[in-house]
């Protein structure tokens, strides 16, 4: 819209200055971008290099042959298949639980009338605002009464359920028309059969937010894996990379190819729900 | 989004299957039977596992920080034991002084998000969807991966932050065993991690001011930075505040950059330990969870008392449409 009062001030100064700040404007865009990318540019060069090149003074950019076995030798000097089907699990169960239980939170919390609801709801709000190291030593109390440390179901547990879920959810099922509710509900249908069959299914958008927001932080997630679960072939790859460290210190480029190999499955998921996700970010910062 | 069918809605809908429906299905006390017990049932998991592993456990860990744990397990009651120590330990002041540093350095990145992402946020402007998904890039990436290649780049012998700084002359150090610039690099990586989350926020932000503003501004001749200052930067102080509190609320809780690029063998750990840092080494690694619990107690009064403030500050500079 602003474009249309280019033409009502005819002045070649306009048009230049618009022409050339464009290009100042990339310019700086560019610069911002390659300082982002620099450290992953690095992090790719390094898994390529010999250890030799790895730690060369002056550094070496570029390594004089691509060392492509540092790939696999991630396999034989880290638990790293172990790790990775580990932070699968945890990833997929908080996921799929988050998506299926925070849903059906949020649907109640947005549309059923019921006794308590009030009560219900300043409670998980006050879980969305107490900092998480609160729970942490409970939360390792209550799985070692149940046996669970150094178990993968430890590492997804907690995660399942989510105070921030279930407002996102409730979010998006209150931005859809009521009216669709109430005609289901005319038709003879009970709130659970409305939930499951109308209003899942347009919440899809919310739900693919919520599931992408949750992969992602469950993959990363770092305290609580090394809170629970010691042994390596429990851990989740966050934590494995985080305690193999120490271990593999100087060998750079063999930790550079397991941190990409690591970090290239959240990586992807994020370029491809990119729209979803980033909107997910936006309606819950924007909601609060 | 749904506004328009909203408003329409007494216009709409015929009048009479409402009445028609409160005297069927509803109680004496105006509730549906069928919304009362599926919405117990539907809210029930998320309910029960809230219940039994967030607030049960905060509730236990109120309770812990009034015990001592002993070596065999168990926990004594001590009164106000902790607490007294948490006030004397200096240790917990260094790593309060330490969270505060990492915060502030944190904050920077809003000023500049909020740069990329006016400049983003200029209609027709190519490649908008790339600049984004790089700048965003930080915030999917595995923090050990992270932590990992910055280790590297800060490396005082091999790291080419050393060797750029050479080319111009400036010496450098190891800056992650530095005492001195320790938690200040580890702060530089939290700006470059953070600062496409923020964008994203305000880019949203700026999309939902009116184009007309900057129509009517650009009529009067008003250039495009003076646009930015007196238009955009007004405008957006809502999420500007949103993202400071949510920020804030983060930084103060930091423990992943920490443990990850300095760890317990560091020489400038006591320079770079965090609250939620020093929390894990009481409670987790030396098992003095009563202490712990104390500390994660303070951390709480800590972040409500700073965001009550920002709350209460707010209306000095937090322009609501």
């Amino acid at each position: 819209m602003p474009d249309t009062a280019v033409p009502l001030r005819p002045g070649r100064r306009r048009a230049g200055t618009s022409r050339s700040s464009s290009v100042l404007i990339h310019a700086l865009l560019i610069l911002g971008a390659v300082i982002m990318v620099a450290p992953f540019f690095w992090e790719l060069m390094t898994s390529l290099k010999t250890f030799a090149e790895s730690t060369a003074v002056p550094p070496k950019i570029f390594p004089a042959s691509p060392q492509f076995a540092n790939f696999s030798e991630v396999f034989a000097a880290l638990p790293f298949a172990v790790q990775f089907v580990n932070t699968v699990i945890m990833t997929v169960a908080r996921t799929a639980g988050q998506v299926i239980f925070c849903s059906a939170a949020g649907y109640a919390f947005a549309r059923l009338q019921f006794p308590g609801r009030g009560v219900l709801f300043i409670l998980f709000l006050s879980v969305l605002m107490i900092p998480s190291q609160l729970f942490l030593l409970s939360q390792y109390e209550i799985m070692q009464a149940f046996g669970l440390l150094n178990t993968v179901t430890a590492l997804a547990l907690p995660g399942i359920f989510s105070a921030f879920g279930t407002f996102l959810m409730r979010q998006f099922f209150l931005q859809l028309p009521p009216e669709l509710d109430e005609a289901a509900r005319i038709d003879g249908a009970n709130p659970f059969q409305v939930f499951w069959r109308i209003m899942m299914p347009l919440a899809t958008n919310g739900m693919l937010a919520l599931g992408v927001l949750t992969a992602i932080w469950s993959w990363n997630d770092l305290l609580w894996p090394l809170v629970v679960n010691n042994a390596p072939d429990k851990m989740p790859l966050s934590a494995g990379l985080a305690t193999l460290q120490g271990q593999f210190l100087t060998n750079y480029p063999v930790l550079m190819a397991g941190s990409i190999l690591a970090s290239v499955p959240m990586i992807v998921l994020f370029v491809i729900f990119q729209k979803n996700m980033l909107e997910g970010i936006a309606s819950s910062g924007i909601k609060g | 989004m749904s506004s328009p069918v909203t408003a329409a809605e007494p216009a709409a809908v015929p009048p009479l299957p409402r009445p028609d429906l409160r005297a069927r299905r509803r109680s004496s006390k105006g509730l549906r039977r069928g919304d009362v017990i599926w919405g117990y049932l539907l809210i029930a998991p998320t309910a029960i596992g809230l219940l039994g592993l967030s607030i049960w456990p905060a509730i236990q860990t109120f309770w812990f920080s009034f015990t001592t744990w002993g070596s065999f397990g168990g926990h004594t009651f001590s009164g106000l034991d902790n607490y007294m120590q948490v006030v004397k330990d200096p240790e917990l002041g260094r790593s309060l002084l330490n969270t505060f540093i990492y915060t502030g350095m944190t904050l920077i990145s809003i000023p500049l998000a909020i740069a990329l992402a006016a400049l983003l946020n200029r209609k027709g402007l190519r490649g908008v969807g790339v600049y984004r998904t790089l700048y965003f890039l930080p915030v999917v990436t595995l923090p050990a991966a992270i932590s990992l290649v910055w280790k590297l780049l800060y490396n005082g012998d091999f790291g080419p932050v050393n060797a750029l700084l050479g080319l111009v002359g400036i010496p450098g150090t190891s800056w992650l065993s530095n005492s001195h610039t320790a938690i200040y690099a580890i702060g530089i990586v939290s700006i470059w991690s953070s600062v496409g989350y923020n964008m994203v926020l305000f880019l949203a932000g700026m999309q939902s001011i009116p184009a007309e503003y900057y129509e009517a501004a650009s009529i009067d001749g008003a250039s495009k930075f003076r646009q930015f200052l007196r238009i955009t930067v007004p405008l957006i102080t809502p999420t500007t505040f949103f993202v400071a509190v949510i920020t804030v609320i983060n930084s103060l809780q930091a423990f992943d950059l920490v443990y990850l690029m300095v760890g317990p063998t560091s020489p400038a750990l006591q320079s770079a330990e965090t609250v939620v840092y020093l929390f894990y080494e009481k409670g987790i690694i030396q098992s003095q969870g009563g202490y712990a619990a104390a500390i994660a107690f303070v951390l709480l009064v800590l972040i409500l008392i700073i965001t009550l403030f920002q709350f209460r500050v707010q209306k000095r500079w937090v322009h609501y449409a």
